[in-house]
């Protein structure tokens, strides 16, 4: 067979001031025309690092050495003109982001008949037309009219097929796909692979794919390749990798997944039992028929519209949405940052918006947070200790130096630290490690409420799994409510016991997780789930065929 | 081969980007990397020594006039010559200096503690109160520095504290600036947001994150200022609006040498004139060490 890309004993070495980093070691593999090869892994498994060097893209300060061809062309020792003939033509990429993708200030007809004209000799107005084209072919309505729109009238999704419209412009045989679907919300994503599938089927494009999302495997790949450490450690067909993995890793990382269990199997009983736990607790965190716009006069964007949602004692509660559907700014509301236009807060049973001073200092003594991004979240110039102390510092001002340091260790533990990470500083730690901390911040003062925003979206499937662990052995063992926001259903399937789904600022439908996310009653919630990819290559085959059935019935 | 040793491993470290960007050891040796910026420091070092112990050792009169020592050639009794009044000239290099370097640091560190009060507030406070102080800002950026001074100057003639405040109050806005930006985007980081949910006062976030993470660019702010204020004065003294003789300072002793240029006096003009440019460079390679070292934005 004449792959199209073969990579043969693939080694990349980064040379950083610090000496010399291993990325990539002895990776091998081939893609044949018309089929999908998806190469998995973590963050910093080296997967995007063998993308890069399929297309000569590695950055300056890496060395590759053995032998990379697509269609036949050696990359590796490959001039920048022959590497140029090359990108674009007989192979191209598409990119994570599709917002810094595409030149902002230039048309996307533009932009597309650019990378058609940097290759084939064809006149402006046949560049144009062909754009239209292309635009057309990736699903964009009215492709005449938006091929003369700027890439900042288009919204995430359709910039996403702008770019994949660049990448197929002139037919190439490879496709590269960087985690085309990552920055995207799940419906949008199920459109973007639909449409990357059937690209590759009409055309026999061999594609390329780098992901970490299972879902995203099962439902696009032919093959799937797992990368460890630099080094691929399992390759086989996506049934085989996913329903019977032979290499231990493999079998660690899917069972990390969060799985969305679809089929109702043993929920009948369970779902009574749910809703006999809600009338129980009082009442933690109340919103009452909030609103919340940002900005003024015409320009003034409405973020949440008539919200009202209860979190009582003891309980989780899901709060699922897309982007933009209002689920952190609810969030940012019960925490009193975000003051709503009308409506009304308790927490605690106390007025919110009327408590002032030390009673508002008191109320808010009792709520944890923890936020997305394990970066952003501590404050680098502090150390681990510092971090965790803050809360301490704030609110039991008498506590001595001794008694705080002794605390902090106590906490660092529960989150199942070690204590001696307390002198560290957060640089020094991991992803994992630094929402621990943020997890332990939050608890220090033993709050009623913990509210999650997205805690474990920036990490790995493994690391979220024992951050997810943690969380709720705590909450069994000290019993506070959890407000826990994310965009991942499976995961607030598994964690909250009951759900509230959110879109467009109001609150689509709520109830308890079991009976709302096994027997939706909105089309939206429906449309939501159906579009979430399973890591079960035969299973998704069969939801993917009922969304598409669904997706025609439901029309809009 | 564990999951979680893969964080050691490969490209997850780099995702900072500025790995201890703010511990001091690394700091320090990016600073000592840029050759310019160590040559500014020692050259800063230098002058200060010059300035502040140098009458120690080469001891001279400088507040009497000898009028039977004027206009004398460089020699051996005195290595610089004398000026049109009879004051040893190396003498008074290290005397004028003293007033120019003193008068610059202050002023610098002055304009630094003002920007950035005025800065962290306007940033942290937004709103209307961030509309208003910015406009103020604006205000003052639209007024030539040089015209105020000269105006001030001229209806007060200042000592040495009087030049510190005015200067001080005129070069307080670039500053301002750059810290209300830094302030902006670190009042929205999750661990000021965090520190606010649970109940942390205006006061300790400022105190605590905002103030301290932005040290940086503050620091090298501070540095431009400096460079800044030195040449300033040296403007208000070249016309003769300064430090009043006896007392002087570099641009003074410019200013008084004009003249005596013209007459192939070299010595009463090339000294001073070359110090200042010196110290002014010296300090802006300090501040772009700085800047580099700390991986901050520049001085707009």
């Amino acid at each position: 067979m004449n792959s199209i890309l073969e990579i043969a004993n693939l080694g990349v070495v980064f040379s950083t001031e610090s000496g010399d980093v291993p990325a990539v070691r002895g990776v091998s593999l081939r893609v044949e025309p018309g089929e999908t090869l998806a190469l998995v892994g973590e963050s910093g498994s080296g997967k995007s690092t063998v993308a890069l060097a399929a297309l000569g893209l590695l950055p300056g300060n890496a060395r590759a050495s053995g032998g990379v061809s697509v269609g036949g062309t050696d990359v590796v020792g490959a001039s920048e003109a022959e590497l140029a003939r090359l990108r674009g033509r007989t192979a191209s990429m598409v990119f994570q982001e599709p917002a810094t993708a595409l030149d902002p200030l230039t048309r996307i007809g533009k932009q597309i008949a650019e990378v058609v004209r940097n290759h084939r000799d064809v006149s402006r107005q046949e560049a144009a037309a062909e754009a239209v084209e292309l635009l057309r072919r990736v699903g964009i309505p009215e492709p005449e009219r938006r091929a003369s729109a700027f890439p900042f009238q288009l919204s995430g999704g359709q910039r996403q097929r702008v770019v994949i419209a660049m990448a197929i412009a002139n037919s190439p045989g490879l496709l590269v796909a960087d985690e085309p679907t990552t920055a995207l919300d799940v419906t949008v994503q199920a459109e973007i692979l639909d449409l990357l599938r059937a690209l590759a089927a009409d055309s026999g494009t061999g594609v390329l794919l780098v992901t970490h999302n299972m879902g995203v495997v099962a439902d696009f790949a032919d093959r799937v390749a797992v990368m460890l450490e630099g080094e691929i450690v399992e390759t086989g067909a996506v049934e085989d990798v996913l329903l019977r993995p032979t290499h231990e890793y493999t079998r660690r990382l899917l069972a990390a997944v969060p799985r969305l269990a679809v089929t109702g199997s043993g929920s009948g009983s369970g779902s009574g039992s749910v809703v006999g736990e809600e009338a129980e607790g009082a009442p933690v965190v109340e919103l009452r028929d909030v609103s919340v716009q940002f900005g003024r006069g015409p320009r003034a964007v409405r973020a949440l519209e008539k919200v009202s949602l209860t979190v009582r004692a003891g309980e989780t509660v899901g709060l699922v949405g897309e982007s933009g559907s209002g689920k952190s700014t609810a969030a940012r509301v019960a925490l009193g940052l975000v003051a709503p236009e009308s409506g009304g807060v308790s927490l605690f049973g106390a007025d919110l918006r009327k408590a002032r001073g030390r009673a508002r200092r008191a109320l808010l003594a009792g709520v944890g947070v923890v936020l997305q991004d394990p970066v952003a979240s501590l404050d680098a110039r502090m150390s681990v200790a510092e971090c965790v102390a803050e809360p301490l510092r704030v609110h039991r001002r008498g506590m001595g130096a001794v008694e705080r340091r002794e605390r902090v260790a106590e906490v660092l533990e529960l989150v199942r630290l070690p204590r001696e990470l307390a002198r560290r500083g957060p640089r020094e730690l991991s992803g994992g490690q630094r929402q621990r901390v943020s997890l332990a911040r939050a608890l220090v003062l033993e709050p009623r409420l913990l509210v999650a925003d997205e805690p474990t979206s920036a990490l790995d499937v493994s690391v979220q799994q024992t951050v997810l662990e943690v969380i709720t052995e705590l909450q069994a063992e000290l019993g506070f409510a959890c407000l826990f926001v994310s965009h991942d259903l499976a995961v607030v399937q598994q964690f909250a016991g009951r759900v509230v789904v959110m879109r467009g600022g109001r609150v689509e439908e709520q109830g308890p997780t079991m009976s709302t996310l096994l027997h939706p009653e909105t089309a939206y919630t429906r449309r939501l789930i159906a579009a979430v990819p399973v890591p079960d290559p035969v299973l998704q085959r069969e939801r993917r065929e009922r969304r598409l059935a669904l997706g025609t019935g439901a029309g809009a | 081969m564990s999951i979680r040793s893969a964080s050691r491993w490969g490209l997850v470290a780099p995702r900072g980007g500025a790995a201890n960007r703010h511990s001091p050891a690394p700091l320090i040796a990016r600073f000592a990397r840029n050759r310019l910026a160590v040559a500014g420091l020692v050259v800063v070092a230098l002058f200060l020594f010059f300035c502040f112990v140098g009458p120690l050792l080469y001891s001279t009169d400088q507040i009497h006039t000898d009028l039977t020592q004027v206009n004398l050639h460089p020699s051996g009794a005195h290595w610089l010559g004398t000026d049109a009044v009879g004051h040893d000239e190396l003498g008074r290099l290290m005397y004028g200096g003293k007033v120019s370097l003193l008068v610059g640091l202050a002023a610098g560190v002055l304009a630094t503690v003002i920007g950035t009060l005025w800065g962290s507030i306007a940033g942290y406070a937004g709103g209307w109160v961030d509309a208003v102080m910015m406009r103020v800002v604006d205000a003052g950026i639209a007024i030539p520095a040089l015209f105020i001074l000269l105006v001030v100057s001229a209806i007060t003639t200042p000592g040495v504290p009087g030049l510190i405040v005015i200067l001080g109050l005129v070069s307080w806005l670039v500053p301002s600036r750059l810290v209300r930006a830094e302030t902006l985007t670190l009042k929205r980081r999750d661990y000021v947001l965090t520190l606010r949910a649970i109940g942390g006062t205006h006061g300790r976030a400022i105190a605590r994150h905002i103030l301290p993470n932005s040290v940086s660019t503050i620091v090298v702010a501070a540095t431009f200022q400096v460079a800044d204020a030195i040449l300033l004065v040296a403007y208000v003294s070249y016309l003769g609006l300064g430090v009043q003789p006896p007392s002087t300072d570099w641009g003074g002793m410019l200013s008084a040498g004009l003249t005596a240029a013209y007459s192939g006096r070299w010595w009463l003009i090339v000294p001073p004139g070359l110090a200042i440019i010196l110290v002014v460079c010296a300090f802006n390679a300090i501040g772009d060490g700085l800047r580099d070292a700390f991986d901050v934005r520049g001085r707009g």
